[in-house]
Order: structure tokens, then sequence, then C-alpha cells
């Protein structure tokens, strides 16, 4: 048996399922150890240790969601992957080269805000990144063209964002992601503004294209079931300083889509996430264990 | 929308007719003002002529070259002040009282520096206009969704791209709102000038037919600036609604 889950600094064992030998995992794409961050002082607020310290191993390949409570700092945990914003304390690797504050190479990101320009069609929009690249531009145009297919926005080639709807313009910007064909895509609550129905249609869509271009995913969300729907793997976050409490393996199939919900597993999995987030969510609204039922 | 455009052409069938039903009653004399169909007659001729083509010329070619370095100046100020805090606010109480200074007070100091000629006049159109285009500017790209800027450094663009190709279009509504005003500003700086200190020009002829009665070519150059500043603000608006529009904003 191999246990390639993550453990907390306490040595707190995340709550993850043994893999079997057979099942072997990937090989380690991001490797985080140690890590930490604490925003300094302002001249009117106090520092905050907004994360860590925390370790986690994102394997080649894989479909990873984080959980937790609202400001526990997974957006920020995010941004550290990404490269945006550099960690105050332990390392970062991408493909084992170390991330410093500053975009690495072959990671894309899709925010929950809506980032499509609006002066720009969906075609320029989704070709903006590759006008640095020296491909020629018939290899652009065709990588446009079959990232736009594969988005379902192919008949919309022409438009400009202000002409479609919230989840056409998230796709959009997963559009421009893709066709920069990244090897690890990060997504920051991408359907956080969108109704449930097309957040189900979306998942299904993110599953296919994560399925079909091979890439690592790691997701943020606070949506419990969207993360059981999706992840193969999903970490389960502390209230600030946010720290991974729980790692849980889903054991879905590669092939798999939104009615994954009607599995009897599925039920359970969510349960198991909510009773772990649920002491930690009522921590960030001041309740912690006051506010805890009791037992039957 | 058709309605309202036919409104608005009422209102100005409405004044001209009324001013021209005051010049031909003589309740406005004729020293005073020529009746409306004879300002256009008398401009036509003037046009027909090519009596002011040089002055007009001039003007012209002062203004856009006052305005171009307005926008130049503007932008790329705006776009380096953005990035310096504390530059931008040891500035900021300057642009905010900047147009309580009359510009035109520098004009003897502009002469003795840069001499007699069209300079101080562009320089003092520039001097209004380079304002409002930095303010605009600062505007702009302090609207700039932060997502746009993490895009940007998630693609890894240079500042010079990121500004180039992110966040100066992004700001395209607040820039332009800046080039109607410099365009004003322009066209006041330069006239403005050529009425104080010049021997050519728009703003030189006009004052040299005011102080001759001649009606006869004062009026019909004022209108011919009246057109040319409202062509250039059509044009402009049309511009900012239809980049509005593409953005959802209207």
């Amino acid at each position: 048996m191999v246990q390639r889950m993550v453990a907390t600094p306490a040595g707190q064992r995340g709550g993850a399922e043994p893999v079997a030998a057979s099942e072997r995992p990937a090989p380690t794409q991001v490797a985080l150890r140690q890590v930490g961050k604490t925003f300094p002082a302002g001249r009117t607020t106090p520092a905050v240790h907004a994360l860590g310290p925390l370790d986690l191993e994102l394997r080649h390949g894989e479909f990873f969601a984080v959980v937790g409570p609202s400001g526990c700092g997974k957006s920020t945990l995010l941004e550290i992957i990404a490269g945006l914003t550099p960690a105050t304390q332990g390392s970062v690797e991408f493909e084992g080269r170390a991330i410093a504050g500053e975009a690495p190479d072959g990671i894309g990101v899709v925010f929950q805000e809506d980032a499509s320009l609006p002066w720009l069609n969906v075609t320029d929009n989704v070709a903006f990144g590759l006008r640095r690249s020296k491909l020629p531009q018939e290899e652009r145009d065709r990588r446009v063209r079959e990232v736009l297919k594969l988005v379902g926005l192919a008949d919309f080639a022409r438009s400009h964002p202000a002409q479609l709807s919230g989840g056409m313009r998230q796709r959009v910007c997963i559009a421009r992601t893709l066709v920069m064909q990244p090897r690890l895509i990060l997504l920051d609550e991408p359907f956080g503004a969108l109704d449930q129905q097309t957040r189900l249609l979306m998942g299904d869509e993110l599953l296919r294209m994560w399925r079909e271009t091979g890439a690592t995913v790691f997701l943020i969300t606070h949506a419990l079931d969207e993360a059981t729907m999706l992840a193969d793997r999903i970490g389960v976050m502390s209230a600030r300083p946010g720290r991974l409490i729980d790692v849980v393996q889903t054991h879905w199939p590669r092939e798999r889509d939104s009615r994954i919900v009607e599995h009897p597993e599925f039920g359970a999995i969510t349960a198991r996430l909510w009773k772990t987030l649920r002491e930690e969510s009522l921590k960030t609204i001041g309740r912690g264990d006051a506010a805890a039922p009791r037992e039957a | 929308m058709k309605a309202l455009v036919a409104y608005r052409l009422a209102v100005i069938a409405g004044v001209i007719a009324l001013l021209e039903v005051l010049c031909l009653a003589g309740v406005i004399d004729k020293i005073t003002m020529q009746p409306p169909h004879l300002i256009v007659r008398d401009l036509y001729r003037l046009l027909a002529s090519g009596r002011m083509n040089g002055a007009i010329v001039k003007t012209l070619t002062n203004t856009v070259l006052a305005l171009v370095l307005a926008i130049g100046v503007g932008v790329i100020a705006g776009a380096l002040l953005h990035r310096r805090r504390a530059l931008r606010d040891t500035l900021d109480p300057l642009f905010a009282t900047y147009y309580a200074v009359p510009v035109f007070a520098f004009y003897p100091f502009f002469i003795v520096v840069f001499g007699l000629g069209d300079l101080p006049q562009i320089l003092i159109a520039f001097m209004l206009g380079v304002v409002a285009m930095i303010v605009n500017t600062l505007n702009g790209l302090d609207r700039v969704p932060g997502v746009l800027l993490k895009t940007a450094r998630i693609m890894r663009l240079s500042p010079i791209d990121t500004a180039l190709r992110l966040t100066l279009p992004a700001a395209g509504p607040y820039l332009l709102t800046g080039i109607k005003l410099a365009v004003a500003y322009a066209f006041i700086g330069i006239i403005g000038s050529e009425f104080i200190l010049s021997r050519g020009g728009i703003g030189y002829e006009i004052s040299f037919a005011y102080t001759n009665f001649d009606n006869a070519t004062m009026y019909p150059l004022i209108t011919l600036i009246l057109l040319a500043s409202i062509a250039i603000n059509t044009v402009l608006s049309r511009w900012e609604h239809t980049l509005l529009a593409r953005r959802g904003a209207r």
C-alpha cells in the first residue's frame, strides 16, 4: 500500500484513502513544502497570518479540488502556486523548479471574476496570449479554432464579450487559458458567479476539457458538491490560517460527467467533506465548538 | 434615439430661425450681427476665395500639434505616475487646482523663452490639454480590474506590453474622455493665443475683423470654428458610443 496523501505540520494525516500499489500515482508536478503566507501589518491593520504551513503534492494529470471556509486562504494558495504572490515561508516547486513570485511557463489560471477583454472579440480574446509566441500564424489560427470548438464557442468567434452570457464569457477565459496548452490549469472558483444548472453543465465541459488536454487541474471552490463531482482528490482546508486538514480521494473513473451525482458514494463523500468543514466554517463566524449539535 | 436627434436638430433650427427673424426685423442691428443666412453665404464666399486658407491651415496645424503632444505626453505621464504612487500623491493637489491657474498669464514668459511664432501658442494649448489627459489616464488606469493585471502576469507580459495591450485599452473610455477635453482645450489654447499675440491664424483674423467692424468676415470665421468643434466632437462621441456599446455599457 502506498500512502501519498498530505500530512499537516502537526503530523496529522489527512483522511486519505490508501491507494493500492497497482494504482501507482503519476509523478509529482507541483510540490509545496511547509508553505505559509503572512501579510504584513498596514497602517491600520495588523499582520495577518493567512495560510499554512502546509504541504501538498499535485500529480501530473490529476484533478485536485480544494474546499475550505471563507477567508481560509484558498485563493492565496492558488496565487502562490501561480507565482502571483510569493510565499513568506516554505518552498514551492513546479516540475522541479522553484516558483519565486513569478508566473512560470506552463501554468494557466482562470479566475472567478470575468477576465475577458471587452474591447476584443472572442477570437482575439482567445488568441491574446499567443501573440507573444513564435508560432506561425496558421498554427495560431488552428489552435484558436480548435479551442473555440472545444469550449463550444465556434459560432460566437466574432462576438464581443458584452454580447455573451456570464457562462460564455467564463468559457472565453477558459479557452484563452487552454489555447496556451498549459500543463497545469489553476481555477479560482471559476463558476462562482453562475447559477446551479449552468455550473453543472460547465462542470461537464471542464471534465471533458481536462480529459482531452491531459493537463493537471487545481480547482478552488466553495461548493462541496462541485468538488465531489469534479475532482480525483479533494483537499479540505481549515479556518485561517488555512492548513490542509483532510484529503479525500473520490475514486471516480476518468470518464465521468455530472451524472456522477447519482452515484451512491457521492452523498457520502460530500457528507464527509461537510463533516470536516463544518467546525472550521463555524470558527470563521466566531461560533466554534459552542454551536456543535448535541449527540442524539 | 432618432426622436432625440430630431428634437436636438429642432432646437438648433429654432435658435437659428429666431436669430434670423430678430436680425431681419431689426431687433438685432446689422452692426451687431448679420442674419444667419448671410453668415452662411459669406462663409461660403470666404472659403471659395481661398483668402483664409493660410489662417485655417495654421490654426488647424497648431491645434493638431498641441493635441497630439497633449495626448502623447498625457498618456505616457499618466501611465508612469500610475506606477509611482508617492509621486502621484505629491502631484495630485497640483492636478486638482491646475485649471484655477490662468495658463494665458504665462504667454509673456513663453515669448521671452521661445520667441515669437507658433511655439508659445502650441505650448499654451498643450499645457491646457495635457493635465486633462493625465487625470483621465489615471482615472482609467485606476479602474482597470485587478483580474486583468493578474492575467497579464500569468501571460508574462512585459510592463510595456501590459500597458499597450491591456491596461490602456481597458482604460479606453476614460482616455477618450481625456481626448475630448484635450480637443476643446487645444482649440481654446490656439485660438485664444492667436487673439492675444499673433500675426496669423483664425483667432487673429477674427480679432482683426472685430476691430475693423468687419462682420462679413468675423461671423463666418466664428461659425467655421463652431462647425469644426461640433464635427470633431460628433466624431469622438460616435467613437465613444461604439466603444461603450461594444463593452455593453450602452
